[in-house]
């Protein structure tokens, strides 16, 4: 199937050293190696093009974060992996939309991966939550936590990017912004 | 210390910005108030959290790059296992069918139901009936035809067929009267009752002036039928009465009601009765009686020239036949009942009683 779209498939090693190592290429090959597997599976169970691409987008995110904690242990096959994790994802979103007939159709062999799937879908949550609460942050608060907390800005440049007139008044307008980041984030 | 000082040294503490000694100082104070450590913790995570959501925007932004170069349609097409329309169209919308079959089953039902066609009546069975019904009239129209040819030649040879006419009960113990013209020539005799039950029967007299014959039942099976239920009358009877008859023109018993229309029969005979009465060659032997119920004549059915005519023997001349019976060829008393117990009874009653006393003959020659 692959060899026929002309796709090169990463080896497994790689593709895990490329993560670690940020590698853009190699996220690339990643991607474009096992995109027609999930495309196929989820085009020919009831699902379109772009929900295939949202399941293996997912499913990828889930790799990858597995991969920088350290803790992805080559004990099966990345092609087994990937499409595990797509399987279970794909069968709880066709039965969130009801369209959840009663078999699924199989393309690969898969391992069980509810508990993986489940840890990924709280912290989905926890993140979505995040980004719900910078959007009704506001500004100038919603950059200054960006520039600070996420892009490691120092006080300094954010003090001359607001026209702070000294440091001290940057502090105290971050601290005001991370509590109400907070209250937000928490409210939710 | 104010929660902006506290946010503030924590963020110096984790971040590795204060002195060997402000840090040891810090550490003390994190053992000392439990609430600290709990901040340091929470802030640390809620921290991570922002940073992870960051590089989740970033990760994702690379993968939506990669994903605009993937030529989806393309791959799509090469990919699905390409069901048929009819397949397609019930994955997409099978809610919408099932929903349009449930109606259309329940309309289906509703006007077979009005219709009453959902009984269990077949309509065929109606249809089917009357072509039974149609084919039995033709068979009977086809076999009393024949019994009139054979009839009307008396003297012709013997015809192997089997005809019948009607006979009934002159007494309780087995004898029969019927037309001498249905017996004349026979091989054997049989005659079976209402309840389509067979006795052989012996021809003990016949007296072919009067067109009457005498039967006897000598069939082991047979069972007294008791004291018959009506009385022969001497007497004339007059014109205009209502008589009636009960027959076997066909396989079942035939009531014909009809009325005493002449003094004398065809051509003038006059030991028969002209009648208006339905009868058909089967009815042949039959009883003809009277309002009261008594026996004024047997039917005898040699009509056919005059429409609506019929004919029957009186009932003085069969006394006079039975009377002209040899005693030897009686092997049982032949005593005609002279109580007549039918006179205060409707008409639906006396042909509920007479029933049993009325035969269908049957005759079979070689």
């Amino acid at each position: 199937m692959n060899n026929q779209l002309n796709v090169e498939i990463p080896s497994d090693s790689e593709v895990i050293i490329g993560i670690l190592n940020n590698s853009d290429s190699v996220l690339k090959k990643l991607y474009l190696g096992y995109f027609p597997m999930i495309l196929q599976l989820v085009v020919n169970n009831n699902g379109d093009e772009d929900e295939a691409k949202d399941i293996y987008q997912e499913a990828i995110i889930v790799l990858y974060n597995k991969v920088k904690r350290g803790d992805f242990e080559l004990s099966s096959k990345l092609k087994t992996y990937i499409y595990s994790i797509c399987r279970r994802l794909w069968l709880k979103r066709l039965k969130q939309l009801n369209r959840y007939g009663g078999d699924i159709k199989d393309f690969q062999e898969y391992l069980p991966v509810e508990d993986e799937v489940e840890k990924h879908e709280e912290r989905d949550m926890q993140l979505n939550k995040m980004g719900d609460a910078l959007k009704l942050l506001g500004e100038p608060c919603k950059t200054i936590m960006e520039d600070f907390y996420m892009h490691n800005r120092s006080m300094q440049d954010i003090c001359e990017r607001f026209g702070y007139t000294n440091a001290d008044n940057a502090k105290t307008q971050k601290y005001k912004c991370l509590q109400r980041l907070k209250k937000l984030f928490f409210q939710q | 210390m104010k929660d902006n000082q506290l946010l503030e040294m924590i963020e110096s503490y984790l971040y590795g910005e204060m002195t060997v000694e402000e840090s040891a100082q810090f550490d003390a104070l994190r053992k000392k108030d439990a609430t600290i450590d709990a901040k340091i913790a929470e802030h640390k995570e809620f921290t991570a959290l922002l940073k992870q959501y960051n590089e989740r925007l970033s990760l994702q932004s690379r993968l939506d790059e990669i994903h605009e170069e993937i030529d989806v349609h393309t791959l799509k097409e090469d990919l699905m296992a390409h069901p048929s329309w009819i397949v397609q169209l019930w994955r997409h919308h099978h809610s919408k069918i099932s929903v349009a079959a449930s109606v259309a089953i329940f309309a289906v039902l509703l006007t077979l139901y009005s219709t009453g066609s959902l009984t269990n009546k077949d309509p065929r069975v109606l249809p089917l009936r009357e072509e039974i019904h149609r084919i039995d009239v033709a068979q009977r129209n086809l076999e009393n035809k024949t019994n009139s040819i054979i009839k009307s030649d008396k003297t012709g040879p013997t015809i192997s067929a089997k005809f019948r006419g009607t006979g009934f009960a002159l007494t309780g113990n087995g004898y029969i009267v019927t037309n001498y013209h249905v017996v004349s020539g026979a091989d054997s005799v049989y005659v079976q009752n209402a309840a389509g039950e067979s006795f052989r029967t012996k021809v003990v007299y016949t007296e072919p002036q009067y067109d009457v014959a005498i039967l006897q039942i000598n069939d082991p099976a047979f069972k007294n039928l008791g004291a018959v239920p009506y009385r022969f009358k001497k007497a004339k009877s007059d014109l205009g009465e209502t008589v009636y008859t009960l027959g076997y023109p066909g396989d079942e018993i035939k009531f014909g009601p009809g009325s005493l229309t002449a003094a004398t029969g065809f051509k003038g005979d006059t030991t028969e009765y002209e009648l208006f009465i339905p009868v058909n060659p089967g009815n042949s032997g039959g009883p003809l009686l009277d309002d009261k119920g008594n026996v004024i004549g047997v039917i005898t059915g040699k009509q056919t020239q005059t429409s609506g005519a019929a004919f029957a023997v009186k009932s003085n001349y069969l006394l006079k036949a039975i009377q002209s019976i040899p005693a030897d060829s009686l092997n049982k008393s032949l005593i005609l009942n002279t109580k007549n117990s039918l006179a205060n009874l409707s008409r639906t009653q006396q042909v509920e009683k007479l029933r049993t006393y009325v035969f269908m003959v049957k005759v079979y020659n070689q």
